[in-house]
């Protein structure tokens, strides 16, 4: 357990060059297998350091090093691919593609990438049966697959978000506070699932949010004051 | 690739009702501008089939496009006439082979009769100087003979053999009717596709005959001439409508048409009917370009209201485009998903178009033909209209892009996080 998933050095990171810095970490790492939960007031960077870690920002300073590839020296299209390849990505609502059926949500994340559909494949035996199993465990009944995303409930929606993040097992997942509009029991039970599954996978799981509440069970428990050295988090 | 047109797909069944609706617009508009163009390219080519092999067309002192409008399409009617040693002189011209004297004026059941000599079958050539033929029966012979064009025989049921009686002056509904005088159809002609489809022909000698005891529009009170009797009279007609003249050499045509204009008895007028018909797209060439140009000031509509729903649908699909960046998207293939549905909906507007071009003209080609003699034919695309389409389809691809580029910029700016 001791490769390294997440490697950050001297990242600065700030919207526009007339603003100042947003982030400033000096050194950040990961293992694999890890279970990371990174907290920190509203508004101090925690959305903003997922979207460098998914390649959409680039830092103006630094480096970003995921799974031993350096994602600052990659091209915009390959960051996009790295992130289809490797990346599982949860957000606090409105996860899902209204227009499609519960199975296509989950498999959109193969749709953008052929290493990920083939890992879904060799685990399930097809693509639908592992959609499937991720949702069955993650206690979405049968009866649910084919009902339109729309009219889930948000826990609902929230586990089917989990199992697209989940299926083909990238090697890391990213989670933005996706417990927010759920109650304290639900959140509860989420999270258990979803650290199952990362266990079950072996994926490292960064969990964002800032309600300190739930980080137990979790490897580590940050705060994101503590990595990020930036005028805004020191007076925070 | 294919998971883009698999989201394109699903995300426009989304939202078929705006797109169907979008769709429509497109199709019709589309429709409309080919119409526009058929109608146009039939009506050119119909005239153009008209006549053939006809060196001259000669008529009373009128203009050449008006003059050629009543001798050759019968549309509208001659305001002066010929008179008979006018017509001789012009037939002995030595440098003539042959001339047809045309005389018009009554119609039968709306169809215009033309009084005319045997040579008419014998000359007159239509298309790409095709000769007439018949499809039954055979030239007018004796005196109250008479042969029907395609269209007339077949709309009226009439066969060889039947009975018919001619209105004087035009119009579907006429008073005034030569009953007294019944014309045996003798023959009837195979189809042209042009005017002379729509006509009534008889002899010179009969057109003469039915109007001897005719003063004006009326019959003569107490004057009634019966039918057995009037071979009794001198039949050489006083007046003629036109002539169509052929000449021994093309080589000489402009020295003939000078003599015929110069000709001292009475102010004729000769033209070249390939002269007269530019010169009939001139005046008709104005109308066409301003009903080409709104048709396409519809398309244009069309293709701006598809713009306008693909870029509000654009405001509720940030969410949509942000998910799809995070499992792996890229920029580029946002604008691809955005644009491709533009173009979709033009091409399958066009096509439905199209389609729909290819239905109205097999349903209301015949009434046009009926109607206007303009023969419409239900053919399969031009390369002008193929144009039209290509352009419609590229216009679309142009103005899918503008969404498309929205769409890229917003994915470019919103990263994972779509904001409100
Ligand atoms: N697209 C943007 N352009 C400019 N500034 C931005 C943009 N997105 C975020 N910011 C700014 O960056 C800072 C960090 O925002 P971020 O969304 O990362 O906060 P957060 O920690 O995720 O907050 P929350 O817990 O409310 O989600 C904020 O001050 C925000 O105003
Ligand atoms: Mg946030």
């Amino acid at each position: 357990m001791s490769e390294t998933v997440i490697e950050i050095a001297n990242l600065r990171f700030r919207w526009s060059p007339a603003s100042e810095f947003c982030l400033g970490i000096p050194c950040f790492a990961a293992q694999a297998g890890e279970r990371i939960f990174l907290y920190g007031p509203s508004g101090s960077g925690k959305s903003t350091l997922l979207g460098l870690l998914g390649g959409v920002l680039v830092p103006e300073e630094g480096r970003i090093n995921l799974l031993g590839t350096e994602l600052t020296q990659l091209r915009s299209s390959s960051r996009d691919r790295f992130r289809a390849d490797h990346v599982g990505f949860l957000f606090q609502q409105f996860n899902l593609v209204p227009y499609l059926s519960v199975i296509d949500n989950v498999l959109l994340s193969c749709r953008f990438s052929a290493r990920r559909t083939a890992r879904a494949t060799a685990s399930g035996g097809s693509l639908h049966d592992e959609a499937r199993r991720l949702l069955a465990h993650l206690d979405l009944e049968e009866s649910l697959h084919r009902r339109e995303v729309t009219r889930l409930s948000v826990g609902q929606q929230q586990r089917v978000a989990a199992a697209r993040a989940l299926i083909g097992s990238p090697e890391i997942v990213i989670a933005d506070e996706p417990t927010s509009s759920l109650d304290a029991e639900r959140q509860e039970a989420f999270l258990t699932l979803l650290s199952g599954e990362c266990a079950a996978t072996g994926s490292t799981l960064l969990f964002v949010s800032h309600d300190r509440r739930l980080a137990a069970g979790f490897d580590r428990e940050l705060s994101l004051a503590s990595i990020s050295h930036t005028a805004v988090n020191e007076a925070a | 690739m294919s998971s883009l047109l698999f989201l394109a797909a699903r995300s426009a069944w989304n939202r078929r009702l705006t797109l169907g609706m979008t769709l429509i617009s497109v199709a019709l508009s589309v429709t409309l501008l080919l119409a526009v163009e058929r109608v146009r390219h039939e009506a050119r080519a119909s005239f153009a089939q008209s006549v053939a092999g006809t060196d001259l067309v000669v008529g009373a002192r009128s203009s050449p496009v008006q003059l050629m409008l009543y001798a050759v399409f019968r549309l509208g009617e001659a305001t002066n006439n010929i008179r008979w040693p006018s017509y001789r002189a012009i037939a002995d011209n030595p440098a003539v082979a042959w001339a047809i004297p045309l005389s018009l004026g009554d119609s039968h059941h709306g169809f215009p009769v033309i009084g005319t000599s045997p040579a008419y079958f014998e000359h007159f050539h239509y298309g790409d100087s095709q000769a007439l033929a018949f499809s039954a029966g055979k030239p007018f012979a004796d005196l109250f003979d008479a042969v029907l064009g395609a269209e007339v025989a077949e709309r009226l049921g009439y066969h060889v053999g039947d009975r018919i009686v001619l209105n004087h002056g035009m119009g579907e509904v006429s008073l005034a009717e030569h009953t007294d005088k019944p014309f045996t159809v003798v023959g009837i002609l195979a189809r042209t596709g042009t005017p002379l489809d729509r006509s009534v022909h008889i002899g010179l000698q009969a057109m003469e005959a039915i109007h001897l005891d005719w003063q004006g529009g009326a019959p003569l009170p107490g004057l009634a001439i019966p039918a057995e009797y009037v071979r009794k009279f001198d039949l050489t007609p006083k007046e003629i409508t036109a002539v169509l003249v052929g000449l021994k050499s093309r080589a000489a045509v402009f020295k003939v048409q000078r003599q015929i204009n110069a000709y001292a008895a009475e102010p004729l007028l000769a033209v070249l009917p390939g002269v007269a018909l530019d010169q009939l797209w001139q005046v008709v060439a104005m109308a066409e370009r301003t009903l080409l140009a709104v048709s396409a000031m519809v398309v244009a509509v069309g293709l701006c209201g598809l713009v306008a729903v693909v870029l509000a649908s654009l405001g509720e699909r940030r969410r949509e485009l942000a998910i799809l960046r995070s499992v792996g998207a890229r920029p580029l293939e946002v604008f691809l998903l955005l644009s491709a549905e533009g173009l979709f909906i033009t091409a399958l507007g066009a096509l439905l178009g199209l389609a729909l071009l290819t239905l109205l003209t097999a349903v209301l080609g015949p009434l046009a033909q009926a109607h206007f003699g303009l023969a419409i034919r239900a053919t399969w695309i031009s390369s002008d209209e193929l144009i039209l389409l290509a352009a419609v389809v590229g216009i679309g691809l142009i103005a899918s892009l503008l969404p498309g580029y929205r769409a890229y910029r917003l994915s470019l700016a919103d990263g994972l996080m779509p904001r409100l």
